[in-house]
């Protein structure tokens, strides 16, 4: 399997990690502990897997974080303000969020331009957009939220698997399936690979593009519906920096940040880390929460290195055969 | 064109007066000037003043983006120098300051260039690096407060004034004109461009493209730092959270606006400034007009999405079949 070192690396840190963890406080090891992490981190884990799609397939989304926001005050005002009925404001702002990325997507493959920089726009544009909508914290108080806020699976020992958490890992497996199992999620890894030679070989390279970053950006929309349930409010300065933190568990992940290998159970351990971290920080209690800031760059770079390393480990023959030939 | 006004810039020039006839419009008074206490006061000096940072950034900004490269971690390292400033203001006198500051920001730089030019990383990885553990470095700095401080030099880099107007501005046409000097008074703009239209090509031409690399970031570090001391002396201290937060992005548009690509090359310093003081004018603009400051996200991304379309050869490309298809409906 190609991914499958990086993948096997992430799980050791993890699992290397958490034992650490366990050492110095018991306590962590228990399924309240990581039902709560897995509530908590459940809205990165959903907009990480839209975010390793477009990773892999060469691109970058940096909108998700704004598009969360915009998700979680548009609900908030149509649910409270306009009042519509929930579920026909979740399809209301999942239609609006698969439109914006088909739009970015439209405007990267037709201009050429780099999506960096087109999502860079996207970024700004969601972020004002909710911004206009409303300043303001909107608390959510329609049933159906503490309804959902309620619901959780047991676990043995206490632990509760909330909804959301149980959202997260559907669209994990979804996501797994959709891109190790599919036609779709072949073209991914051949966009990655090669734009040019994916388009020699027939993939209808603007189709694409454009699919992915809907992808993304519908995956934001669920993951902006998540944080208004986690949250029970929406607030137009929510999941500032969110885009960063997936693209930071997508390369602890293992995933190549210049496209064409990956996984999106990678993706998802690298949410875990990243919560692993968070937790010790608040276990310890005495150390401030930037260091979880510090840590996560540390792995960035260690993980980047690792796969640098690896990458022109792969090159090396592949170049002198190249030479030989030409 | 003449020499005066290059070809290239005229849209940039345009567009700056059009804003800033829209501002005087919004507020008559947006460029009345007055002499007080030996300095400039008025709109049109707050308009350079504020504008400052971003135009120091981008003078970095820029460089690296000719190389074909971005640093994104340029936010986090003006808090990072920021927060040395201030720290040692108080203790020490203000040469020890800015070269432990300045210093700071070189270190970063040749961080983010070892990771480019010798590891072979991409920009947007390698600076998202100190983008995100810079602002955690700062706090450690700072210690998770914002450290205040007094030194009557420091304040003065912030809100003095020389020849009646303020020491920033002086301070960012000072790297201007130094920048300028170095870069285009030598070869070393050539090569840079070079490096940025196609490394490969100019490594076996013979062009220390790696240099060439390093050097970009250090001197993107170096300007950050003094847009991060400006800051802090102009707030009287340092805020690890907020000084510089997003200014990278401001970075990257000004040097958009300036007519530079994103995909490297032919770069111009006084374009990416001036791209600066246009995002700077439509700022105080809005502000003035009274539409709440969250309307400025808006406009900043329909700025950035119309440059790109307008740069785009695609687009172009669009317009010259648009133009056959127009001449046979005539």
């Amino acid at each position: 399997m190609k991914g499958l070192p990086p993948v096997l690396i992430t799980a050791i840190v993890l699992v290397a990690g958490f034992a650490l963890c366990a050492m110095q406080f018991p306590n962590i090891a228990s399924t309240r502990v990581v039902g709560n992490l897995l509530t908590d981190n459940a809205f990165l884990g959903i907009v990480a897997v839209g975010m390793t799609f477009v990773i892999i397939s060469g691109g970058i989304d940096l909108s998700v974080g704004s598009v969360i926001g915009f998700t979680t005050v548009f609900v908030a005002l149509a649910i409270e303000r306009w009042s519509v009925p929930p579920l026909v404001a979740f399809v209301a702002i999942l239609a609006l969020s698969v439109a914006f990325g088909a739009a970015m997507g439209a405007i990267i493959h037709v201009f050429d331009l780099p999506p960096f920089i087109v999502t860079l726009a996207g970024m700004f544009l969601a972020r004002g957009a909710s911004f206009l909508l409303s300043t303001e914290s909107v608390p959510i108080a329609a049933p159906v939220y503490s309804t959902v806020s309620d619901f959780a699976l047991r676990m043995p020992g206490g632990g509760r698997l909330t909804a959301i958490a149980i959202i997260m890992i559907a669209i994990v497996i979804g996501g797994a399936m959709l891109l190790h199992l599919t036609r779709f999620g072949a073209n991914v890894y051949a966009l990655g690979g090669s734009r040019t030679t994916a388009s020699l070989m027939g993939v209808a390279v603007g189709k694409m593009t454009i699919k992915i970053y809907m992808l993304s950006s519908l995956l934001a929309g669920i993951a902006g519906i998540v944080f208004s349930f986690y949250t029970s409010a929406g607030y137009s300065l929510s999941a500032v920096g969110v885009e960063l933190d997936s693209i930071a568990a997508v390369v602890i992940g293992g995933t190549l940040l210049t496209g064409g290998q990956g996984s999106v159970i990678g993706t998802f351990l690298g949410v875990l880390i990243q919560g692993l971290i968070q937790t010790y920080i608040n276990f310890d209690g005495t150390l401030s929460s930037w260091w979880t800031k510090i840590a996560t760059g540390v792995l960035l770079f260690a993980f980047i290195a690792l796969q640098q390393g690896l990458v022109a480990l792969a090159r090396r023959p592949v170049r002198k055969s190249a030479g030989a030939t030409t | 064109m003449t020499a005066l006004l290059p070809r290239r810039g005229i849209a940039q020039i345009l567009a700056l007066i059009v804003i800033l006839a829209v501002d005087r419009v919004v507020s008559p008074q947006f460029f009345d000037l007055r002499l007080q206490d030996g300095r400039l006061f008025g709109s049109l000096i707050d308009v350079l003043n504020r504008g400052t940072p971003v135009a120091l950034l981008s003078l970095g900004m820029v460089l690296v983006i000719a190389t074909r490269g971005i640093d994104l971690s340029v936010g986090a390292v003006m808090a990072i120098c920021g927060a040395i400033a201030a720290s040692l203001a108080d203790s020490h006198g203000l040469p020890m300051v800015l070269a432990a500051a300045l210093g700071a920001g070189l270190v970063c730089g040749l961080w983010n260039g070892f990771l480019v030019a010798v590891l072979g990383m991409q920009p947007i990885v390698a600076t998202l690096i100190l983008m995100v553990a810079g602002r955690g470095i700062a706090q450690l700095i700072t210690e998770g407060r914002i450290v205040t401080f007094s030194s009557p030099d420091l304040v003065w880099l912030g809100n003095g004034s020389v020849l009646s107007l303020p020491v920033p501005v002086v301070i960012a046409l000072g790297m201007l004109i130094l920048t300028g000097a170095v870069v285009r008074g030598s070869a070393l703009g050539l090569l840079i461009e070079a490096t940025g239209g196609n490394a490969r090509a100019s490594e076996l031409a013979g062009v220390g493209t790696r240099a060439m690399i390093l050097s970009v970031y250090v001197w993107c570090g170096v300007c950050a730092a003094l847009a991060g001391v400006i800051a802090a002396a102009d707030i009287m201290g340092a805020d690890a959270n907020n000084a510089g937060l997003w200014l990278e992005l401001d970075a990257i548009l000004a040097v958009v606006i300036g007519g530079t690509s994103l995909f490297g090359g032919r770069f111009s310093l006084v374009l990416a400034v001036l791209g600066a003081l246009i995002i700077q004018t439509m700022n105080t603009g809005i502000l003035l007009s009274g539409y709440p400051p969250e309307f400025n996200l808006l406009v900043k991304a329909v700025v950035v999405l119309a440059v790109l379309l307008l740069q785009s050869p695609k687009f172009s490309g669009l317009a010259a079949i648009a133009a056959p298809l127009r001449r046979t409906k005539a």
